[in-house]
This record gives structure tokens, C-alpha cells and sequence, in this order.
């Protein structure tokens, strides 16, 4: 009877063990941290003498000053993610239903950029789009750009470096959805009389929504906080949250702003995400696929 | 006479245009496929013909020429090879104790119904739904308040921390295709515990965790961001590039991104056909349709 207890008892504690030292981790180096944010963001004082004074201005004082920055963070992440859905979308489709033998080859070039690092594929652009490149010179004969124009230092450059430097994320979760599309579904679609557009939108469509939603969220969450592409593809004017972030913190040492910032950019992308899945389906973010883990088997 | 042989050309032209425009249509998701997996591999390509450039200045910008110098000296620059061992350790001591951590995780998330697992799910999906620059900020401002000296160690909490969630994610997603019964089949069997885990379990599940220790692996010598906030005065790979931007980038940089990217290539490849070939020994019944 005794031992029969204990050995429940055992059973009851073996999730606690196997949870207990990841979860700690995360409390310790991502909960707390986010508390002394907090505490910090309410801080008044200059470098290095802040004091806790419930100083809520600073949120206030930090958004108007740099309203233009997060807005714009904003518009950017949402054109790269909506740019990129319609370059993954029919690129999954392709390698999932017409790769053939051709497929793993194809997946291994959407995950090549994976293999070389972040910031030399933002400067490889860099090089690719610089003022006396290839690209640049084509577009000025073309007359897309003026004589002296520029591709680099625009939204555009911002915005097509983010849109590539996500588009691995954006495709892998498309793919794994509609690869694991039991295809008899859009076969029997077609024996009711469904055109091919018909079958796509009412069946496809459908059924591959889990991995547009982890794409579309793997994209947008990311390309919002970044500021390697506004740093290196953008300038000044093209300037995100995450440079002043970085800025505030690394450079001016401005650390309840920095605070401030980081803490309402956070709320309000949890916000987007939280409203997102509402709309779309929580499979793709509490279920069971998010990173294309089927492709990197 | 003459009407009929002025209609056929034009008819038979017509058909040759309209089978242009089907075979257009019907492969046009294909063509565009492949565009798109062009413009996937442009920077690449760009990357590994510089790394065979001779520049004349210090910025690698524009095509001077070819030479084999530079990648006869690849490891010349001290500071690029120690950053790059930096990265290394880092990301090998990263992934393997976020590896266990997330395993264990998973495994406690798929298996078994406690108080605090929905706790537990949101705990590990709000890291991953936090812009990178957020989780930086914040342990900086934890090691500030508590005037921790900024190093390895700060690098290390916090690349362990944003690999954890990744490596549940995947493991669980292998673990919930799991089929209990093979483990209920070796317990019946009279094997204990123990044994059940280490000879049926781990194997069903380790391409998980290869998939899920690759993924942090990835993550982690990649990661620049939270690095630029935690690495105080470290210099690790990708922090040593975004320095070297302002100054000039030497043309190592793109021949050992090159090396690392062939090897992963190679490595990848390798992977695939042994796997292959692993399958083909294993199959005992005869190779189905494709």
C-alpha cells in the first residue's frame, strides 16, 4: 500500500524533473530579465545613476520621439512577410507536388542561405545592389532609376533584404504542411466536378493554412526586431526600432528609453500574434510544427 | 484551292503558339519555382566567387580580379579565427546543453498531464514569439542591474535560452507521432524502464533531437543580435563581420563562409545518400512505385 503510493508519487514527479531545469532557465533568463526591463523602463537618472521612480513618461517621451522608427518597423516587417508568402507559396507548391526527383535538391537550396552566415548574406546584397553594381547600372538604363540614383539607402533595399533573409523560415512551414497534404483529398475534390482553382482554393488552400500562419509569424516576428538590413542595406531615413534599441542601449547608453521601447515593442507584437492566431488557428504556434523540422531530418 | 493553302500554315502556326502557351501554363508554377530558388541562391553565388577577388582597397565591393593568395592564407587574419573558434565553442556548448534541456521538455509535454503544462506551453512559445532584439535588451538590463561583467558566460545563458524553445518544438513534433505500443511491446517483454527508454525510445526519437540539436546548432553561430548585446567585449563570428563592415571586410571572411558552406553541403549530401542507401539495405519488401 506504502509502496504503492510512493511509486505514484514518483510517477507524478517525473514531469516536474524532466520540465524543471529548461523551465528554470527560461524563468531565470527570460522572465526575470523581462522584470528588470520593466524596472529598468521606469527608471529616471543619466548614465550610470538611475533610480526606480515609476517614471511612465519615459514611455511616452520614447514613442513620440521615435513613432516614426516603430511605425516604420512595422511596415516594413508586414511587406517583406507579404512579399515573401507570395514567393514561398508557389515555390513550396512546386518542390512539394512537381519537385519529382528533383526535390531534396530543391529543398537544399532553400536551406543553402542557412549555411552561410546572416550578416555576409545582408552584405552580399549589399555588394549586389551597390551604387556602382550590376544591378544599379541596369536599372538606370532601363530608366527605372535616375542617372544618379540609388538602389541601397531606399525602402526598397530594406525590405528586399528582409523578405530573403526570412524567406527559409517563410518556405519550410508551407512545404512541411503541404507535403503531409493527403493529396486524395484534392482527387476527390476533382471527381465532384471542382475545377483545378476550385480544388486549390477549397481544399489546398485550407489544409496548408497551419503553414502559412508559422511562416507568416516566423517572418514577421523576426524581420520587426531587425536592424542588421536597415543597417547595412538602409540608411538614416530607413532606420527601424531595433536600431534605436540597439542604439539607446549599446551607444547612448539611454537605458530606461531602450527600456521603454523594447517593453511596448514586445506588448504589441505579442498583441499582433495573439490576435493573429485568434483569426488563423493556434495549431501552427502551441502545435506540433513551426521550424520545417521535417526537412532538416 | 488557294484559301485552303493560306488557312493551313496559319492554322498549324496557331497550334504551335497555343502549345506553347499550355506547356507555359501548365508549368508555370515550376518556372517560377525555379526563379525563385535563383534568386535563393544569388548572394551565394556572389559570396563564393569574391572569396576569388583581389580587391584593391580595403572593401571587397567590386570585382578586380582573380587570385588564388588569399585563399592560400585563409586563416591569416588572428582576430576572424579566434572570433570563429569563439563561435564554435560557443555553439557546440550551446547546443548540446539546450539539446538535453528542450529533450527532457518535450518529452514531459508529450507524455505526461501535470499541473502547469499549459504554464509550461506558453513559457516556451513567448520566446520564440519575441522579436530578438527584445530578449538582448532584457538580459542586458538583468546583467546590468546586477552588474554582472559581460563575457562567455553571459553569451552562453543567453544563446542556451533562445535555443531551448526551438529544440521542444521540433523533438515534440517527432514525439507526437510516437507509437507507445513499441514501448508497452518491450516493457512486456520484460524490459525495465530504463532499458525501454535507451533501446526504443532514444532510437525512434533521436532524428528528432539530431533535427532539433541542428536547428540550435544553426541558430546559435548564426546569432548576431543577441550576441551584440550580450557578448560585452567577446567577439564572435558574425559580431567580428558587422565590425569589419564599417572598416572593410577582408576577403577571408568570404572564404571561410565559403569553406563552412561547402562542408555543410558536403555534409548534407553525404547525409542524404547514406540515408538513402541505408533504406534501400533496410527495405525487405520490394521498392514500391514512386
Amino acid at each position: 500500500m506504502r509502496e504503492q503510493r510512493l511509486v505514484d508519487l514518483r510517477r507524478r514527479l517525473i514531469p516536474y524533473f524532466l520540465l524543471g531545469p529548461g523551465i528554470l532557465w527560461l524563468i531565470l533568463f527570460f522572465v526575470v530579465p523581462m522584470y528588470f526591463m520593466a524596472r529598468l523602463s521606469l527608471d529616471t537618472g543619466i548614465f550610470p545613476e538611475f533610480r526606480f521612480n515609476w517614471q511612465f513618461s519615459n514611455y511616452s517621451d520614447a514613442l513620440s520621439a521615435y513613432d516614426t522608427q516603430f511605425f516604420r518597423a512595422f511596415q516594413y516587417s508586414a511587406a517583406a512577410t507579404v512579399i515573401g508568402l507570395l514567393i514561398a507559396y508557389p515555390l513550396a507548391y512546386a518542390i512539394a507536388f512537381r519537385g519529382g526527383r528533383w526535390k531534396n535538391a530543391m529543398l537544399l537550396a532553400v536551406i543553402a542561405p542557412f549555411f552561410t552566415t546572416y550578416l555576409i548574406r545582408t552584405l552580399a546584397w549589399e555588394t549586389i545592389l551597390s551604387d556602382n553594381g550590376f544591378v544599379v547600372h541596369t536599372l538606370q538604363t532601363l530608366g527605372l532609376v535616375s542617372e544618379n540614383g540609388r538602389v541601397l539607402a531606399t525602402s526598397g533595399a530594406v525590405i528586399a533584404g528582409l523578405t530573403y533573409n526570412f524567406l527559409p523560415f517563410m518556405i519550410l512551414p508551407i512545404y512541411a504542411s503541404l507535403e503531409r497534404l493527403d493529396t486524395s483529398l484534392v482527387e476527390a475534390a476533382k471527381d465532384l466536378y471542382a475545377s483545378s482553382r476550385q480544388a486549390f482554393l477549397r481544399v489546398t488552400l485550407p489544409l496548408s493554412m497551419p503553414g502559412v500562419v508559422a511562416g507568416t509569424l516566423l517572418t514577421f516576428i523576426p524581420a520587426t526586431g531587425d536592424y542588421v538590413n536597415a543597417q547595412f542595406l538602409g540608411g538614416a531615413q530607413q532606420a527601424m526600432i531595433g536600431n534605436v534599441i540597439q542604439s539607446l542601449y549599446l551607444k547612448q547608453t539611454d537605458y530606461p528609453s531602450a527600456a521603454a521601447l523594447s517593453f511596448t515593442l514586445m506588448a504589441v507584437m505579442l498583441l499582433i500574434v495573439f490576435i493573429y492566431i485568434r483569426i488563423a488557428g493556434s495549431e501552427a504556434l502551441m502545435g506540433e510544427e513551426i521550424g520545417g523540422a521535417d526537412v532538416i531530418e | 484551292m488557294e484559301a485552303h493553302a493560306a488557312t493551313l500554315p496559319r492554322e498549324r502556326r496557331e497550334t504551335a503558339g497555343s502549345r506553347v502557351w499550355k506547356w507555359l501554363k501548365r508549368n508555370a508554377i515550376v518556372i517560377y519555382g525555379g526563379l525563385a530558388i535563383a534568386y535563393m541562391l544569388i548572394p551565394i553565388a556572389l559570396i563564393i566567387v569574391f572569396s576569388f577577388n583581389d580587391p584593391a582597397g580595403k572593401f571587397n565591393f567590386t570585382w578586380q580580379g582573380f587570385t588564388l593568395s588569399h585563399w592560400a592564407h585563409p586563416f591569416q587574419i588572428s582576430e576572424l579565427t579566434d572570433a570563429l573558434m569563439l563561435s564554435l565553442r560557443l555553439a557546440l556548448l550551446a547546443t548540446l546543453i539546450s539539446t538535453v534541456l528542450g529533450t527532457m521538455i518535450a518529452l514531459a509535454l508529450v507524455r505526461y498531464d501535470f499541473l502547469g503544462r499549459r504554464a509550461s506551453n506558453y513559457l516556451i512559445v513567448i520566446p520564440t514569439a519575441t522579436p530578438e532584439v527584445v530578449l538582448g535588451a532584457s538580459l542586458l538590463s538583468m546583467f546590468l542591474i546586477y552588474g554582472l561583467s559581460l563575457g562567455f558566460t553571459t553569451l552562453l545563458i543567453a544563446h542556451v535560452m533562445f535555443c531551448i524553445s526551438f529544440v521542444v518544438i521540433v523533438v515534440r513534433s517527432r514525439l507526437i507521432g510516437f507509437d507507445r505500443s513499441l514501448e508497452e511491446a518491450a516493457q512486456d517483454l520484460g524490459a525495465d524502464p530504463f532499458t525501454t527508454f535507451r533501446k526504443v525510445t532514444m532510437p525512434l526519437i533521436w532524428p528528432g533531437i539530431i533535427a532539433g540539436a541542428m536547428l540550435a546548432f544553426a541558430l546559435s553561430i548564426d546569432d548576431f543580435v543577441v550576441s551584440n548585446f550580450t557578448a560585452g567585449t567577446e567577439v564572435t563570428f558574425p559580431l567580428y563581420i558587422f565590425g569589419a563592415a564599417q572598416r572593410g571586410i577582408p576577403v577571408q571572411v568570404y572564404i571561410i563562409a565559403t569553406m563552412l558552406f561547402s562542408i555543410t553541403v558536403i555534409a548534407m549530401v553525404f547525409t542524404v545518400l547514406q540515408q538513402r542507401r541505408a533504406d534501400r539495405l533496410a527495405s525487405v519488401r520490394p521498392e514500391q512505385e514512386v
